[in-house]
């Protein structure tokens, strides 16, 4: 993984788009309008940053190219899982681009230093397993999509389709708060918002209902696990490697 | 350079892409919803902003909407064109298979940049299409035949800057190889031309029209459309897309100077 530097530089600036959005907010003064100050928001969109660079997933990507090369026909003969791989590269990944993800964070700082804080330790911890669950939760659904590669060879258009909705609804752009009623209704029971909102919500010091939120998100791992497990048993009985 | 040439050998281009690309039916449906929602969330996203303010940046809310709709065509054109065929650069340097674009007695940058169409990108060149007139009804826009040249004329030198970014950032596959991240930045700087450019603080916009002239992409096509626009901007907009593009030209030839072939 350290092979590739700049390509994990150029990745963890390609996350700055909360970056912009702040900017928006705060300069046409839109915060005032949801009553979170100037500071909460710009921490919100800071740990916004973070939560969303160590959940990002690829696995449809990495999975789609090695289904249509024919490399998954030896990864099946192994006695472990395929996605054990991918889970795995994830998690490298991320640790690679931690001292990146520090870096901008410090820019952040130099031009706002009036939102530099210092979550404490319980609510640090807290929000770490947020956000590993909420990477647990993207890593299922976007391996459940993975697995209609099987059915289908370009399951990434139907990734890049579910893409659109987290984009839009898991608190990136705006935080959940700020959502008109008729959206706040219902969006609560779906898992975008414990992808982005509550873990950027947890660690940035923003209101949000802590236990709630975290049992959220450990019943959608426990709903999406078992669908996996089917899919993937129905898949790779389907399965005939390329050219066969 | 025999034009005549040319249109052949791209509507041979055309035909072959087309054919291999509707192999994949479905995915083309599903392209479509992709590209549907994904206007229904950015417009959602600019009702939020605008949920309690009448302005932004000087902007009303069907204003903006104008910025929403040349940004779709914008993003279908990418779509459509500029992220299959710039994308596969990569692709063909990595695996040596560019001399083999070199060798061919046809302009190689023609060659790389138009060789592939993605069909899907068309609809939602169509939808921002549907949108703007949408937006010429609710801001009663009038039409005249001054006013359609200008829109074109601005829109295309849009059209230009952005495949010059685009073939820029492709082009410096040369020596770093793997640019597929590059790419993302690019993507994600591009998304600031959703929203008008005065919402931003003075510094973005200073970045955002001399570093990457993000801001000409948009945001001026959207000004000739409300009839705000001073003529020194459009006149701007022509000159930085035709630098732009004779630049990215000159970049090419430069970079490939530096092209080693695979394993050689």
């Amino acid at each position: 993984m350290l092979e590739y530097r700049v390509e994990i530089a150029l990745w963890a600036i390609s996350g700055i788009i909360p970056f912009f959005m702040l900017n928006i907010w705060t300069n046409n003064n839109l915060n005032e309008s949801i009553k979170i100050s100037e500071v909460m928001l710009s921490r919100y969109f800071l740990c916004a940053f973070f939560v969303r660079q160590f959940s990002v997933v690829w696995v449809v990507f990495s999975f789609e190219e090695d289904s249509l090369m024919g490399k998954i026909s030896p990864y099946l003969i192994q006695p472990l899982n395929p996605f054990f791989r991918y889970f795995a590269q994830h998690l490298a990944e991320q640790i690679t681009r931690f001292p990146f993800a520090l870096i901008i964070a410090f820019f952040f700082f130099i031009f706002n230093p009036e939102s530099i804080w210092m979550p404490n330790l319980g609510i640090l911890l807290l929000s770490i397993v947020s956000t590993f669950l909420s990477f647990l939760i993207q890593f299922l659904i976007q391996s459940i999509v993975a697995c209609l590669c099987f059915w289908t060879e370009k399951a990434s258009s139907i990734e890049r389709l579910i893409f659109i909705p987290t984009l839009f609804l898991s608190g990136l752009l705006a935080p959940v708060v700020s959502f008109p009623a008729y959206v706040k209704s219902w969006i609560y029971l779906t898992p975008f918002p414990y992808l982005i909102d509550f873990p950027a919500n947890l660690l940035s010091g923003n209101e949000t209902n802590i236990g709630g939120g975290l049992s959220m998100q450990i019943l959608w791992i426990f709903l999406l696990f078992p669908l996996f497990k089917k899919i993937w048993s129905e898949g790779t009985k389907k399965y005939t490697a390329m050219g066969s | 350079m025999n034009l005549r040439k040319y249109l052949k050998v791209y509507k041979k281009f055309l035909h072959t892409s087309l054919a291999s690309e509707l192999e994949y039916k479905t995915n083309i449906l599903v392209d479509l919803i992709t590209a549907i929602l994904s206007l229904i969330g950015s417009i959602f996203l600019l009702s939020i902003f605008f949920q309690n303010n009448g302005y932004i940046g000087g902007w009303k809310f069907e204003q903006a909407l104008i910025i929403q709709g040349i940004y779709t065509i914008l993003n279908g054109i990418t779509n459509t064109w500029f992220n299959p065929n710039l994308t596969e650069i990569v692709k063909h340097i990595r695996e040596g298979t560019l001399d083999f674009i070199l060798l061919k007695p046809i302009d190689s940058q023609f060659f790389i940049s138009l060789k592939k169409i993605n069909p899907s990108g068309f609809l939602e060149i169509l939808l921002g299409f549907f949108l703007l007139l949408f937006c010429i009804r609710i801001n009663q826009i009038s039409l005249s035949l001054s006013f359609l040249t200008l829109c074109l004329i601005t829109i295309s030198c849009s059209i230009f800057i952005l495949y010059s970014l685009w073939f820029f950032i492709s082009t410096t596959t040369i020596w770093f190889v793997k640019t597929w991240n590059a790419i993302e930045v690019l993507r994600s700087f591009l998304y600031i031309g959703r929203f008008p450019l005065n919402s931003f603080s003075f510094s973005l916009r200073v970045f955002f029209s001399i570093f990457i002239p993000i801001a000409f992409i948009t945001t001026i096509p959207s000004e000739v459309f409300l009839g705000l626009s001073q003529s020194w901007k459009i006149l701007l907009e022509i000159i930085v897309a035709s630098v732009f593009l004779i630049t990215s030209r000159k970049f090419w030839f430069f970079a490939l100077k530096f092209y080693s072939s695979a394993s050689s």
